[in-house]
């Protein structure tokens, strides 16, 4: 359902504020109209907490602000909200977001659009309260969608569309937008803030139709089904996942015309790749020490780009195909890490190469994981990955090792 | 001694969910552990999707026996036996259909029974009344009783009554070639040192009565119950399903198969105080336009609440589930002629529909199984 309106009719009167991530979330909690919202302390996350409480404490926000016992009530109270019609929002971090992790799976299950954002960090013990992807990564199997931002921008303009498909009736599940801790929850940028005419135009009333449960509409939610029908249910939460791909292209167009921002793809962000030979490829808040490391690079004559994913959940399989076998070889970074996995390797590793695996032309993948807990990646690291992903082209079985960036021996 | 003409054999016991699951279970694994006493080889277990199990409603469990482990393999490649050698039931009334879930319809007792199987139901009714109480059958299969009302053993404490040696001196009567009388009555011997247990078994094996039932003998005056279960692209997103309106009754679950006894209500004597509306588990009482309150037998699980909680002796009485044809609503019948509907109420109940009569001793005798153990409420352990 495209939008009617002039392209970037809004654009003129948008305000300018100097916010951090977790404030550019609350500021999306606020123009999109939010009935209920949970919260639990636990940071990075809770920048949102505090953001969003001084928003209403201001007048400025009037949303239903429930602060839970723990992360499990918390991601309960709004599955119910959810459930009753409530537009709401919920977010936790690291542990915090593994001790709601029954409730984070059953949201999925019942095609409850709830949306959160995972301010990523390090999982304790040892407390850590620096980014790393895992928390996020672990609700990647459940049906969750999950978008990565790079920025405080696109923190608040993901969160706008994470409502806008979510809710779509096509999709109905849940999203978790990826927030690195520190580098982008708690820095803050200048940012632009839409006008409420121009939120309200791209994000129709949340309507669950005739799943919402009220008096009026006697339904059961959830009943017991045993073997007899639970294939069905997964069946039809995977065609909800299938069809998000699209939603999520459609939002975008209309996200892009309405406020001009968003990039050429709504998957990936290319930096530097027209003629490049090699590329990098992550999420997150990685993105600007390489981006960095590649125009100094450039200069030094070295064809070199970057690739970097938005969404993580649908998984844009067909896009990373195409943009990646342009390619002699690409260095994929982790910033998480899957203990025992295929060569020892990232999460992203190595589902971006079972995307390729049937492809004839396919660039070399090699793995590196970097920055845990955190840790800054610093120039030094970047051109080693560089480095290390152009002696990788010559021979594709040579990216069959993932390397570890800046860590003590 | 004979060697079994087949590799394998599939009993199942179907029982009332919660009060006979050990029951259950210790037919099942005691008919594994009897055939291992001559070689055979065995498993037993419980159909998982009836767990968590519910007061009464049908549950299977079952065992299979074979000659050797790849056999047994074999027979186990479907987890669920669509076919069954012996369908056993611990509780005659069973047999009036087995309704587990709402999607699987009421399913004649004799559903899995292979042609010329044997379907054996412990009972104190003659064969006959079983038979006129089954759904008509498909095939031809030989049913056995043996003496034995409903058994409610406990589920958490086992109240030995000894069904379970009976049955199994039935089965070995029947199915001499994989459970032999003697490997069960020595697998009693050890397991409970007890004579009157190993006698138990002989008796179920000497009192056992044969009745060869052809196709199409048996009732079709039960109701059907189908269900075809929806598909991915019919079923309703996100885990929802119609519930019902106030007012309103499942039309695809009925509960009624989970009924030993009913409630059989005296409504010259109902003083409608209200206490079997207010405490029945589940709202199957209807005011009257009178009110009164009138049994919806369709939802009844026939768990005796409301004939506990009635304060007027014999209003509301317990009664054999094998006795009735129908689950149709009685106060229409009792409006039209209340001297017609007191006459069928004291041949149901064996009580005078007269309060000033006082008949206890007619009541133990007409109403079968409805003995005080009989009852699931009571019967359930919780007092042990």
């Amino acid at each position: 359902m495209a939008i009617q309106v002039k392209e970037r009719e809004h654009q003129d009167v948008e305000t300018e504020q100097l916010m951090s991530g977790c404030e550019a979330i609350a500021e999306a909690i606020r123009l999109a109209d939010v009935d209920v919202m949970a919260a639990y302390p636990i940071r990075p996350y809770d920048g949102v907490m505090q953001a969003a409480a001084k928003l209403i404490a201001n007048g400025k926000m009037d949303v239903e602000y429930i602060v839970a016992d723990g992360e499990h009530s918390q991601f309960e109270i709004v599955k119910h909200a959810c459930a009753v019609g409530s537009r709401v929002f919920v977010g936790s971090s690291g542990v915090g977001w593994f001790y709601a992790f029954e409730a984070i799976a059953v949201t999925a299950g019942l095609r409850l659009p709830v949306v959160a954002i995972c301010g990523n960090r390090a999982l304790d013990d040892p407390g850590a309260f620096g980014t790393e992807h895992n928390d996020s990564l672990a609700v990647r199997d459940l049906g969750w969608l999950l978008p990565w931002a790079e920025t405080a921008q696109e923190a608040m303009d993901l969160a706008l569309m994470a409502w806008r498909v979510g809710e779509d009736k096509r999709v109905s599940l849940p999203v978790a937008i990826g927030l690195d801790g520190a580098f982008l929850t708690h820095s803050q940028q200048i940012v632009r803030i839409p006008t409420q005419a121009a939120v309200n135009t791209f994000l129709p009333r949340f309507d669950l139709g005739d799943r919402l449960l009220h008096p009026d509409n006697p339904i059961t939610i959830a009943p017991q089904v045993d073997q007899d029908w639970l294939m069905e249910i997964r069946m039809q939460n995977d065609q909800a996942m299938r069809k998000a791909h699209d939603v999520v292209s459609e939002a975008h167009a209309d996200f892009k015309k309405l406020f001009g921002r968003g990039g050429d793809s709504p998957f990936l962000d290319e930096y530097m790749t027209d003629d490049a030979e090699y590329v990098v490829f992550g999420q997150g808040t990685l993105a600007l020490p390489m981006k960095v490391a590649i125009r100094r690079l450039r200069k030094e004559g070295h064809k070199v780009g970057l690739v970097r994913l938005k969404w993580f959940r649908p998984f844009p399989t067909q896009e990373i195909v195409k943009s990646l076998s342009r390619f002699k070889a690409v260095g994929i970074i982790d910033r998480d890490y899957s203990f025992g996995s295929p060569h020892y390797g990232g999460v992203l590793y190595n589902e971006v190469r079972s995307a390729l695996y049937s492809q004839e032309k396919r660039p070399t993948i090699v793995g590196f994981i970097a920055g845990l807990g955190g840790r800054e990646i610093e120039q030094p690291m970047a051109t080693e990955i560089f480095e290390k992903t152009k002696a990788a082209a010559s021979d594709i079985k040579s990216g069959d090792t993932c390397h570890w960036i800046g860590v003590r021996s | 001694m004979n060697d079994p003409k087949e590799t394998s054999i599939t009993v199942e016991v179907v029982y009332r969910g919660i009060f006979q699951k050990t029951l259950a279970q210790r037919i099942c694994r005691s008919i594994v552990l009897a055939a291992r006493k001559r070689g055979h080889t065995g498993t037993a277990f419980a159909r998982y999707g009836d767990s968590p199990e519910r007061n009464g409603v049908p549950a299977k469990q079952f065992a299979v026996v074979a000659i050797n482990d790849l056999e047994l393999e074999a027979s186990m490649a479907k987890y669920e036996p669509a076919v069954v050698d012996v369908s056993i039931a611990v509780d005659d009334t069973l047999v009036k259909g087995v309704e587990s879930w709402a999607w699987y319809g009421r399913q004649p007792i004799w559903k899995p029974v292979k042609k010329d199987g044997f379907l054996l139901v412990t009972s104190d009714n003659s064969p006959a009344d079983v038979l006129a109480q089954t759904d008509e059958a498909e095939r031809p299969y030989t049913l056995v009783t043996v003496p034995g009302g409903a058994s409610f053993a406990g589920l958490w404490v086992f109240k030995d009554d000894h069904t379970d040696y009976r049955v199994l001196g039935a089965l070995a009567r029947i199915e001499p070639e994989w459970v032999r009388l003697d490997d069960v009555k020595a697998l009693i011997k050890e397991q409970t040192k007890d004579e009157s247990a190993v006698q138990s078994a002989q008796y179920g094996y000497d009192a056992a009565k044969l009745r060869a039932v052809k196709a199409g003998e048996g009732t079709s005056g039960h109701e059907k119950l189908q269900f075809t279960k929806p598909g991915w692209t019919t079923m309703r997103p996100g885990i929802v399903v119609d519930a019902r309106k106030p007012g309103e009754r499942n039309p695809q679950y009925k509960k009624y198969t989970a009924r030993t006894l009913r409630p059989v209500v005296n409504f010259d004597t109902c003083i409608k105080c209200t206490m079997c509306w207010l405490d029945c588990p589940d709202e199957c009482f209807e005011v009257t336009p009178e009110g009164h309150y009138e049994v919806v037998y369709q939802a009844c699980i026939g768990c005796g609440i409301c004939a506990q909680v009635c304060p007027v002796k014999d209003c509301i009485v317990m009664v054999d589930e094998l006795r009735f044809e129908d689950n149709e609503d009685k106060w229409q019948f009792w409006k039209k002629d209340h001297d017609g509907y007191n006459k069928w109420f004291e041949a149901k109940s064996g009580v005078s529909a007269d309060p000033k009569v006082r008949t206890p001793a007619a009541r133990q005798e007409g109403a079968g199984n409805a003995n005080p153990a009989a009852n699931p409420t009571s019967a359930s352990g919780g007092d042990d």
